[in-house]
């Protein structure tokens, strides 16, 4: 110890209140929302990639993008490229989920979100958390979060791949709503994988000399504030997604059908 | 302007206690470290209670009211209905001496672990010379009081008595990240952030941020990037193969 | 009993306490700080402003001969001018040492430590990080306490072998072996026990004296402990008459009564105004400043913009003359609902240029007071702030006149004369901590022999007296009536009736504190704590008023309705208090104030001392310029 202070007469343990917390709040209700929000995403998500029409000419959901199997219609074909063999029988989706949704599942905010609502671990600051043992992420398999910057890697390209699939509908129909809807997703998309955790390290973060890389250091300034937005980006761009893949699969289904769909 | 609120205050010596029930006269524009003088001041003279300066600059008088971490002297009566009951009680995570005043030992021998700023030998005092955009970083993790809340909040510790020989708690690994981002310092920090002082345990739920009465985002600008680099360090695969194939 | 062995104790872990510390372990000495916080509460994590240290990093022109005059200046004078030459000339170094122990200040454009301007300071000098400069200084030093313990853990294997920190833990008595000091005794506040420290040398850094007032910007630690060991120990305190009140205190929500707000609201254009909704400075201006003030508002407010072609707005006169004209106006019946004058700064700024200026005031409010500067006006009042009398040291061992007790900081009297610069302070603590850290160590290697404790069981039965009382005074109400004759009586404005008004009721407090009876055991017994503190605040509190009655002048931090000029007679004497080892009674005699040496006297202007000098002094510094000039 850096002080001392006198030996305790009394026994020196924690004051022996027996209930889980004394929180007079609805500290529950941000947990329950969290799950309700992130299990729909999930169950959607799951709908979605065994969900066929995916493609309707120029518009291509983005959970099937980019498309890269031959099961793939020709237009919806990622640079008109199938790099897949015929082989690959599963749905186009499930080749490239694995990015977007590592890039999620290992993001310091989903890793909050999650780790409040579904593992109430714990589940609201100054709630006890159900469980008897903690370890966090020092072991198998939870380390394994420590890759978060190869899927923000990864995360980049999908951006990339969303933005010119709206660019390109863009090009062939301006005037479509779902043009813009696609668009709209690109950015919330592509501001959400920008202002991440590990972007914002790569960029300047990992320096303890701003002053010696001014370039990298206004990048960090800026990514910095795109930071401090990460979680309403992290659902508003989750939110987005849904709604633009929902919106593309209910074109391609002939659900929607006004002229400017 | 008064009214009379009713109060339920911890008291006992050690871990032994209960819940006391009491009713107080509150005036307008008073806190709940006021009410708890004036509790002492009438009711119970021996009421045990840290505080200091009155005006969030101390971080003393660390306890929780309604169940929730906060300094008592930065909570306003005016925040709670007249009618309700208000529960204070000490800081969970460490022991209590007496009432609401908890042995914090532990955050000073947790300070000691840490190897001290580590200037390079050759600089003297007088020629150090850093921009101002360099120490910002650092500047922020230093305007910490000490109230020990984020690690009184921290659950890897609040809920897990046993985990705290492994981990150093949100405010001294914040105190790692501020020396490692420290222009002049040049000791290697990164391996024993993760291995001694329990970066891993952190799974950044933020509450360390959520309760801190200087509003320093520990999480976002100081344990996530101190995870950033320890990642550089021993989990990037690439760096890992990098150096290899440099050290050959 | 517990006992320990020390080369040197600090009593008080504040900025002079740790810097004393950190120096005698550094002269290999085993230290032992005892503080009745934890280890990194003190009362310097307040300053807000600065250190200051005459570095030329802003403006070259600045040394420590400018320093120097700024602060005899500040002072009236009433300086021991070799501590404020040593402060002056040390400052420098003592802050840049801070930064190769890990401080991290703001910086200049070329990366130099940043400088700022504040009130009586001729040029930028105040080293700052925003404005929390006092919490960069107490971490900063804790931070080196526990650098040295860690090294002491590599050669020791104990981090504690050679200093050690108890926290928690209030020193009721000190104790001698003849004239001299050898040892400490006192009790944990968390358990109650006694404690007994084997010494030769003590440090005093307890701070100040302001829980005798009601309205101060002091915390609870601030009892004047160190004062009454002091003097119970045989010691003197001398200059107990100044007081520093700072003219802008918060008045209200009374939970933060007193707490500061900065200078810089007024020097960023915030105005005073009274119930009235005059600006009621204009009418306070002393005859000594009519030149240098404006006259009208409208000149006032050219001032912010063009300073060369206006005079500066009466709102900017000196702390006590605008201290003393809000509690005019307060008295005069044209105060604000809370008692006392508007400080309005929402109408002379735009919103988001005052939050850009000051953001921690900004905060205060909006925190504390739920009132949002940017649109209404703040309520202010004046509120002790700090004493810049102590005890009577040697200026550069920082001894007092008893055989191994010394003084820095707050505590100690002298450097800062009748009134303080802001800025001074954090640095006086840097300089004469460690000074009397040199001085304490030296001390101890100059012994022949371990002096031996006695008067243990004395100083325990005194501890324990508020206990053992099954009934008697409740120690709250006697310490709020002394709080409330202080104020009232001893306050900024004195006058010899209130004043012997006051020592009245102070002699009669200090009848009924012997019988003042605790209720609850010992572990951690705030109700005994303070009847034990009542003995230290009602000491204080009768040299204060002594010392004021005895002053028939007005200087600094020393208002006397009755005498309201300045007397160059009075500049050479300093008051000096002294009191038996029982305290039953302090005396308070008049000493000679040393004259300054030839080379620091002529520093000055000759206009400039006419002043405050006699006659008879001027001419001595007719013949030191002239003695210069045949020098050279």
């Amino acid at each position: 110890m850096t002080q001392t202070t006198a030996e305790s007469p009394a026994r020196k343990q924690r004051a022996q209140l027996k209930v889980r917390t004394l929180r007079t709040d609805r500290w529950w209700l941000a947990p329950a929302l969290t799950f309700a929000g992130l299990s729909a995403f999930l169950i959607y998500g799951f709908w979605a990639i065994f969900d066929a029409s995916y493609f309707v000419e120029p518009y291509i959901a983005p959970f099937s993008s980019p498309c890269l199997a031959t099961s793939c219609p020709e237009g919806a074909r990622f640079l008109g490229l199938a790099p897949f063999g015929d082989w690959y029988g599963l749905p186009p989706g499930l080749l490239i989920l694995g990015l977007p949704a590592g890039f999620r599942v290992t993001c310091y905010y989903y890793r909050k979100s999650y780790y409040r609502s579904f593992w109430l671990s714990p589940p609201a600051c100054a709630v006890a958390e159900p469980h008897k043992k903690y370890t966090g992420e020092t072991r198998l398999p939870l380390i394994i979060q420590n890759v978060h910057r190869y899927f923000f890697y990864g995360a980049i390209v999908i951006g990339a791949v969303l933005t010119y699939d709206a660019i390109l509908a863009l090009v062939h129909k301006p005037a479509g709503l779902g043009t813009w809807i696609l668009l709209v997703n690109a950015a919330l998309i592509v501001a959400y994988t920008l202002s991440c955790h590990s972007c914002r390290h790569i960029t300047a973060g990992r320096l303890n000399h701003f002053s010696k890389h001014p370039l990298r250091y206004r990048a960090w300034t800026f990514i910095s504030k795109l930071n401090a937005k990460h979680q309403p980006l992290a659902w508003a761009s989750m939110f987005s997604v849904m709604i633009a893949d929902f919106y593309v699969r209910l074109v391609a289904k002939g659900v929607i059908t006004f002229p400017f769909a | 302007m008064g009214y009379k609120a009713k109060f339920r205050v911890w008291r006992g010596e050690g871990g032994d206690g209960k819940l006391e029930d009491f009713t107080v006269e509150v005036n307008e524009g008073e806190v709940v470290l006021d009410v708890i003088h004036r509790l002492q001041a009438t009711q119970a003279p021996d009421l045990a209670v840290r505080w200091n300066c009155k005006a969030g600059k101390c971080g003393s008088c660390s306890m929780e009211i309604n169940g929730k971490p906060r300094l008592g002297c930065m909570t306003r009566m005016s925040t709670f209905e007249e009618s309700e009951t208000i529960t204070v009680t000490p800081m969970r995570t460490f022991p209590v001496i007496k009432d609401l005043v908890c042995d914090v030992s532990f955050n000073y021998q947790k300070a000691r672990e840490i190897p001290s700023f580590t200037p390079p030998a050759d600089v003297r005092p007088g020629e150090y010379r850093m921009q101002q955009i360099d120490v910002e970083r650092s500047q922020e993790f230093r305007k910490c009081i000490e109230c020990f809340m984020c690690n009184n909040v921290c659950h890897v510790i609040r809920d897990h008595e046993e985990n705290k020989t492994n981990f150093a708690g949100p405010r001294f690994l914040m105190r790692i990240a501020e020396l490692d981002m420290h222009p002049y310092d040049v000791a290697d920090r990164k391996d024993a952030a993760q291995e001694e002082h329990g970066l891993g345990y952190c799974n950044i739920t933020k509450c360390c941020t959520e309760v801190c009465p200087e509003h320093i985002k520990i999480t976002d600008n100081a344990l996530i990037p101190m995870k950033e680099r320890v990642v550089d360090r021993k989990y990037d695969p690439l760096v890992w193969l990098g150096n290899k194939i440099f050290r050959r | 009993m517990e006992r320990h062995e020390y080369d040197v104790v600090v009593i008080g872990a504040g900025g002079a306490g740790l810097r004393a510390a950190i120096e005698a372990r550094q002269q290999g000495k085993r230290t032992a700080i005892v503080c009745k916080s934890l280890f990194g509460k003190a009362h310097t994590v307040m300053a807000e402003g600065g250190a200051a240290a005459a570095m030329g990093n802003v403006n070259p022109d600045d040394n420590w001969m400018v320093h120097f005059r700024d602060t005899m200046r500040g002072g009236k004078f009433l300086n021991n001018w070799r501590m404020a030459e040593l402060h002056a000339k040390e400052a420098p170094d003592r802050v840049w040492e801070l930064e190769a122990w890990g401080a991290l200040f703001d910086r200049t454009r070329d990366g130099k430590i940043s400088q700022r301007n504040f009130g009586g300071h001729e040029y930028p000098r105040l080293a700052h990080v925003g404005d929390r400069t006092g919490l960069e200084l107490i971490r900063t030093l804790q931070q080196r306490v526990v650098a040295l313990q860690q090294e002491d853990y590599e050669l020791h294997g104990d981090y504690e072998a050679y200093i050690k920190v108890f926290a928690e833990c209030t020193v009721t008595r000190l104790l001698k072996d003849g004239d001299a000091i050898s040892g400490a005794f006192g009790y944990w506040r968390e358990t109650g026990k006694f404690i007994l420290f084997d010494t030769p040398t003590v440090v005093l850094a307890t701070g100040g004296i302001g829980k005798s007032y009601v309205v101060t910007s002091n915390s609870w630690e601030y009892t004047g402990d160190g004062h009454a060991l002091a003097l119970l120990a045989g010691a003197n305190l001398i200059n107990m008459e100044f007081i520093q009140f700072h003219p802008t205190g918060m008045v209200w929500p009374p939970s933060v009564r007193g707490i500061l707000v900065t200078e810089s609201v007024r020097g960023d254009g915030g105005v005073l105004r009274n119930s009235l909704g005059e600006r009621f400075m204009f009418n306070y201006v002393p005859d000594v400043f009519k030149d240098k003030y404006a006259t009208t508002e409208e000149e006032g407010d050219r001032w912010y913009t063009d300073q060369a072609n206006n005079r500066r707005p009466p709102e900017l006169l000196p702390r006590d003359e605008v201290a003393r004209a809000i509690n005019a106006e307060v008295k005069a019946g044209r105060g604000s609902p809370q008692g006392g004058v508007f400080l309005d700064v929402s109408s002379r700024l735009p919103a988001t240029e005052i939050i850009k200026r000051l953001p921690s005031m900004h905060h205060q409010f909006k925190e504390l007071a739920d009132v949002d500067i940017t649109k209404e006006p703040m309520q202010v009042g004046p509120t002790c702030h700090y004493i810049m009398g102590g005890v009577e040291v040697d200026a550069d061992t920082g001894a007092a006149s008893v055989p191994g007790l010394f003084a820095a900081g707050e505590v100690s009297g002298g450097m800062h004369g009748s009134n303080r610069l802001g800025g001074n302070s954090l640095s006086d603590l840097l300089v004469f901590g460690r000074r009397a850290g040199a001085g304490a160590a030296a001390y101890v290697d100059g012994l022949a022999r371990r002096p031996v404790v006695s008067g243990v069981e004395e100083a325990m039965a005194e501890a324990l007296a508020p206990l053992e009382r099954a009934s008697g005074e409740n120690p709250y109400e006697v310490h709020h009536e002394l709080q409330r004759t202080m104020n009232e009586l001893v306050g900024i404005i004195r006058k010899s009736g209130e004043i012997s008004e006051a020592l009245d009721v102070v002699e009669k407090l200090k009848e009924r504190a012997k019988n003042t009876a605790s209720t609850g055991g010992k572990i951690y017994n705030p109700g005994w704590h303070l009847a034990i503190d009542l003995r230290n605040m009602l000491l204080v509190s009768e040299c204060v008023a002594k010392a004021a009655l005895l002053r028939e002048e007005s200087r600094g931090g020393h208002t006397r309705d009755d005498y309201p000029v300045m007397s160059a007679d009075w500049r050479r004497k300093l008051l000096v208090c002294s009191a038996p080892a029982d305290g039953s009674e302090v005396t308070v005699v008049e000493q000679e104030q040393p004259g300054m040496r030839a080379d620091l006297l002529t520093l000055f202007d000759r206009g400039e001392l006419a002043k405050y000098l006699t006659g008879e002094e001027l001419a001595e510094y007719d013949a030191a310029l002239a003695a210069q000039k045949r020098e050279s």
